[in-house]
């Protein structure tokens, strides 16, 4: 790790113009952050914490729920309200890392975790990411834990977060605060960037800005919403696939739904293709297993990973039948 | 009641569970400045020139050692297990992730920023990263068991009476390879006074760390003093002495000042060995009535270049012994890659081997519609059939017996995928255990003070396993005095001599010397109480005295030892001793046993496997501590499941990085993984293998555990799955 400077202010104003110094990050929770640093990976000069802006509410009323970036992972997933009206958040969170990491981790911070991809995270190799233009070995090389969906021939690293899954399948919103108090509210949807050629640029964010909060509304959807992973460990382990349902019926028929993927893109994956094939149909289980059988269009595996396109059908088809009962 | 077997606590807990308990890097050394290690970043050639300039610059930074300026070591020297590289002794990369300078500074936070800063110039040769791409340069190892037999073993035909079988089993097993990835990371802190090296180092064989370090610098054993009271786990990875211990000698050398030096997580993935990838070959036949006919096991093994040293996994140990079939192979053969020197992990050899060959027993038990725990009784070897001469015992059909009660075994159904719950396929799967009873050479003494207590001391090591324990109660029984009053010391090569704690040897090993050098302090005891008049009439020996709490019990009545002391105006009385493996080596076959069932759940569409039950049956001669020996049990079994279905280092397939080097990505089970587990050990008070009757329990529990999962997902969903570990993908049928 190299050597930084540590600003600790008490307004998110004074945050946001300290954070337009060259070479500052925000630290939140610091659960990713900080061993990025130790890894070398992420050499910042000063660090501007985050902990004493106050940030940390979760409020419901009737139009939905709004949860500040410093809210505790921990703290959200146990939020009764949230159980009840988003389940899928608190399903995501809490199969998200361990007890102690959610202690530690907060909803923005949570967002904005980099990739897990063992080459961007070991400066001994090249890595687009981390340096662009020195290649990407990860293509040809271990890729069993990488994205088959919105990678190019420059970085196919996937986005680890479950909660951002989850957040895809609610169209949450983001409010971002920046330089001169400047908000602008942001959906999930259009927040984070496919790598193309640039995959050092992984979100919407302008320099020093902040997620503020998170928005998301309360919809029939948002109640009967589930969220699936599965990993090859129990606990505390990253995605090998996930999946996000929100799913609205009446009479038997589909309403609403909405279905987004984790583990298998290189940013949280919505599949319109499987929501249009319920969209307004009889819901059956012969629907759910010919609208789940359309995921992944586009996909580009590698040989590692093709799996991953068999496993997201299915894991799609269990959420969407869990969901639906 | 003697201590020997009761459930006691540990005796080092409290010391442990309140942070009290000091490792290597814990102890304060006055002055002591830190090193840092700075490793390759190419698999294969060499560093043609580093640039050392901003480093030099960084503050706190005192000395940059590279192999331009390193220390010469000596070449001649210790054993076939001293590590002679690589150590800065030539500018040549055998492997990614080589150590190839050391950053020495005031703080640790000084030198690992200026590690970042070293840039280095290489010449980058092509490595070879795959054992497949070089199969056919396999060769054999030239020193297979440190040279003490052959790589290689016939009995019979095998081939030829391969083809006569009714059932045939002729498939390739692979196992990965694997990190130790103990809790406490490499640590060690070196300080020189002069020619005379003091080393704390977490380090599973203090005497062997004294004597390969003493044989590097070229200096008298008796010079180096190695300190380890505690280890944070080895599970082999601190058998031998890597070169982060010997570094941290060379740089405190180098800065005349006592240097720390803790390896990273990372680095402890190319610092200190691994087990290493396998590819094996079985062909196995049987004939209708299910008696084996013929086994064949040709076992092939990563190894590094071999100017590293060798390491050979002896996976085809238990083919040879385990089943009675007259026409049996084994062949072991090395494939060089440019990977770091592999080492022994947690049941060398058997929990590799056993995978292999317990599945290939499945395979053939499917083969012939029978049921694979009769078909393992049919077979069952009352006699070693490799060394053709009794065991010590065996307890084998106690444990197949009791661990199939325990589990239901007879409940099974036969068929694959014929145990169903929804969406979750059941599977039961059943695997045989096996490892030898090692045991070596010990040294103890004791001295049993006025005011009845007890010192003892022994230069062996506790890795977590609970020797302070299990030794304190060895000597409370022989001294007659409650086990508070022991106080057991290890840890410091200036106690008596032990052998490395590995090859579960430790109770075997310096059990007996502990006893013995309890009995000859006893004697002298004896001998005191023999004058006295109370206690004993002219013309009684010592057998008719015994030592009960603290007294010295005679016919004519007791006198307490602090009485006996205080007449004889002594203060204390010693008693040393050795002790070692005798003729009951040349008379049996020494080996332990036990049977591991196992019911694993998948979901019948995601593949996903999660085991949900476990019962392993074990003989692992007599029992020291039915406490210890069951979290002994506990932890083989967990590392076993972790085996079967998480663990494996990936390699790059390019550059031979190894690109999992931290524990987010190499998965070991989290308690969510593991279900309530069952531990039976059946009750063998034989004294034929050593003096306590101990056959070794440390490794045991793991072998077997991985093919008992591998057979249980057989069962569960028809797919033989013959690589581990088994992924997700493999049962995405």
């Amino acid at each position: 790790m190299q050597a930084f400077s540590l600003l600790q202010p008490t307004s998110t104003g004074d945050a946001i113009a300290a954070a337009q110094a060259h070479g500052t990050k925000y630290i939140a929770g610091g659960s990713d952050l900080m061993q990025l640093m130790k890894d070398n990976v992420e050499a910042p000069d000063q660090l501007v914490d985050l902990e004493k802006l106050q940030l940390t509410g979760i409020r419901t009323d009737s139009g939905g729920l709004r949860l500040e970036a410093m809210a505790r992972m921990s703290d959200v997933a146990a939020h009764p309200a949230v159980q009840q009206r988003w389940p899928v958040i608190s399903a995501a969170l809490l199969a998200s890392a361990s007890p102690q990491v959610r202690n530690m981790g907060t909803i923005g911070g949570n967002l904005l975790q980099r990739t897990r991809c063992s080459y961007f995270r070991d400066t001994g190799f090249a890595c687009n990411k981390r340096e662009p233009g020195s290649g990407c070995p990860a293509i040809k090389g271990a890729s069993r834990m990488l994205s088959v969906l919105g990678g190019s021939d420059h970085c196919i690293a996937t986005h680890a977060s479950d909660l951002a899954v989850a957040l895809m399948a609610l169209d949450a919103t983001l409010e971002l605060h920046g330089a001169g108090d400047t908000r602008r509210e942001v959906p999930i949807g259009e927040f984070y960037r496919l790598p193309g050629n640039t995959p050092n640029i992984e979100t919407v964010l302008a320099p020093g800005e902040m997620i503020a909060a998170v928005i998301v509304q309360d919809t029939p959807a948002a109640r009967h919403s589930h969220y699936l992973k599965v990993r090859d460990r129990t606990s505390f382990e990253f995605a090998l696939v996930s999946a996000a349902v929100a799913l609205e019926t009446s009479e038997n028929t589909v309403r609403d739904v909405r279905v987004a993927a984790g583990g298998v893109g290189t940013r949280p994956w919505r599949l319109p293709e499987v929501e249009a094939a319920l969209h307004g149909a009889t819901l059956n289980d012969a629907l759910l297993r010919e609208a789940s059988a359309r995921a992944g269009v586009g996909a580009r595996p590698t040989r590692q990973n093709e799996f991953k396109l068999t496993l997201l059908r299915r894991t799609v088809l269990r959420a969407l039948q869990t969901a639906a009962a | 009641m003697p201590y020997i077997g009761q459930p006691i606590d540990r005796v080092d807990g409290h010391l442990k569970v309140t942070g009290r308990a000091k490792y290597a890097a814990e102890f304060a050394v006055l002055d002591v400045v830190h090193a840092v290690l700075v490793q390759s970043t190419v698999g294969a050639g060499a560093v043609l020139d580093f640039n050392l300039d901003k480093a030099k610059s960084m503050p706190g930074v005192l000395s940059i050692v590279t192999p331009q300026n390193a220390l010469k070591l000596a070449t001649k020297g210790g054993g076939p297990q001293t590590v002679r590289a690589p150590l800065l002794q030539d500018m040549n990369i055998a492997f990614n992730g080589q150590h190839i300078a050391i950053v020495i500074a005031s703080t640790l936070e000084q030198a690992d920023d200026a590690a970042s800063r070293i840039q280095v110039k290489y010449r980058r040769d092509e490595p070879v990263t795959s054992m497949g791409s070089v199969l056919g340069q396999a060769y054999p190892p030239k020193q297979f068991r440190n040279g003490e037999r052959p790589p290689d073993s016939m009995r019979g035909n095998p081939d030829e009476n391969f083809s006569s079988g009714a059932a045939k089993v002729d498939a390739t097993y692979v196992t990965p390879m694997e990190h130790h990835n103990p809790m406490e990371p490499h640590a060690t802190i070196a300080r020189w006074d002069g020619d005379r090296l003091t080393i704390w180092t977490a380090t599973q064989g203090i005497s062997g760390a004294q004597s390969t370090l003493a044989a590097l610098f070229d200096i008298d054993p008796a010079n180096v003093r190695v300190i380890c009271p505690y280890v944070g786990g080895g599970f082999g990875c601190k058998g031998s002495t890597w070169p982060p211990a010997t570094l941290a000698a060379m740089a405190a050398k180098i800065v005349n000042r006592p240097v720390k030096l803790v390896v990273t997580r990372a680095q402890m993935f190319t610092s200190n060995g691994y087990r290493p990838r396998t590819i094996q070959k079985l062909r196995f036949a049987a004939d209708d009535e299910g008696r084996l006919v013929s086994m064949r096991h040709d076992g092939f093994s990563q190894m590094s270049l071999p100017m590293l040293g060798e390491f050979s996994e002896p996976v085809g140990l238990a083919t040879e012994m385990l089943y009675s079939c007259p026409n049996v192979a084994v062949t072991h053969r090395l494939v060089p890659t440019n990977a770091s020197l592999p080492t022994y992990m947690r049941a060398p050899g058997l929990a590799s081997g056993n995978f292999a060959l317990e599945s290939a027993i499945d395979e053939l038990a499917v083969a012939l519609r029978m049921d694979p725990l009769e078909f393992r009784l049919r077979n069952y070897a009352d006699a070693d059939p490799h060394e053709n001469k009794p065991f010590a015992s065996k307890m084998l059909r106690d444990c197949y017996q009791q661990g199939a009660d325990a589990f239901g075994w007879s409940r099974r159904s036969p068929e694959p995928r014929s145990m169903r719950d929804g969406n979750v396929l059941l599977g039961w799967g059943m695997a045989t255990s096996t490892y030898p009873t090692h045991r070596m050479p010990a040294s103890a003494r004791v001295r049993v003070g006025a005011n009845g207590t007890a010192v003892v001391q022994v230069g062996t090591q506790d890795l977590g396993t609970g020797t302070y324990t299990v030794m304190s109660q060895i000597a409370a029984d022989t001294l007659g005095m409650p086990v508070e009053r022991v106080q057991f010391e290890l840890g410091d090569s200036t106690f008596p001599h032990a052998p490395v704690s590995g090859g579960s040897m430790t109770v075997a090993s310096v059990g007996p010397a502990v006893l013995a050098a309890c009995e000859a302090a006893r004697d002298k005891l004896f001998d005191l109480a023999l004058s006295d008049p109370r206690l004993a009439s002219p013309g009684s020996d010592r057998a008719a005295l015994r030592l009960q709490e603290g007294s010295v019990v005679g016919p004519a009545g007791q006198v307490p030892v602090a009485e006996l002391f205080a007449r004889h105006g002594q203060d204390f009385i010693e008693g040393s001793a050795s002790a070692k493996p005798g003729a009951e080596q040349k008379q049996y076959a020494m080996h332990a046993f036990g049977a591991q069932f196992v019911e694993v759940r998948v979901d019948a569409d995601l593949g996903e496997v999660r085991v949900s039950r476990f019962v392993g049956a074990f003989d692992s001669g007599r029992i020291m501590n039915a406490k210890t020996a069951r979290s002994q049990l506990i932890g083989g079994i967990v590392y076993g499941l972790g085996m079967a279905l998480l663990e494996e280092t990936h390699v790059d397939a390019e550059t031979g990085r190894i690109v999992n080097a931290n524990i987010a990505d190499y998965l070991v089970p989290v308690n969510a993984d593991v279900p309530n587990i069952e531990t039976i050990l059946v009750n063998n008070q034989e004294r034929n293998s050593n003096p306590l009757g101990a056959k070794g329990i440390g490794e045991l529990p793991m072998v077997g555990v991985a093919a008992a999962v591998a057979n249980a997902v057989y069962h569960a969903t028809g797919v033989r799955v013959r690589e581990l570990p088994i992924r997700i993908e493999n049962l995405l049928t």
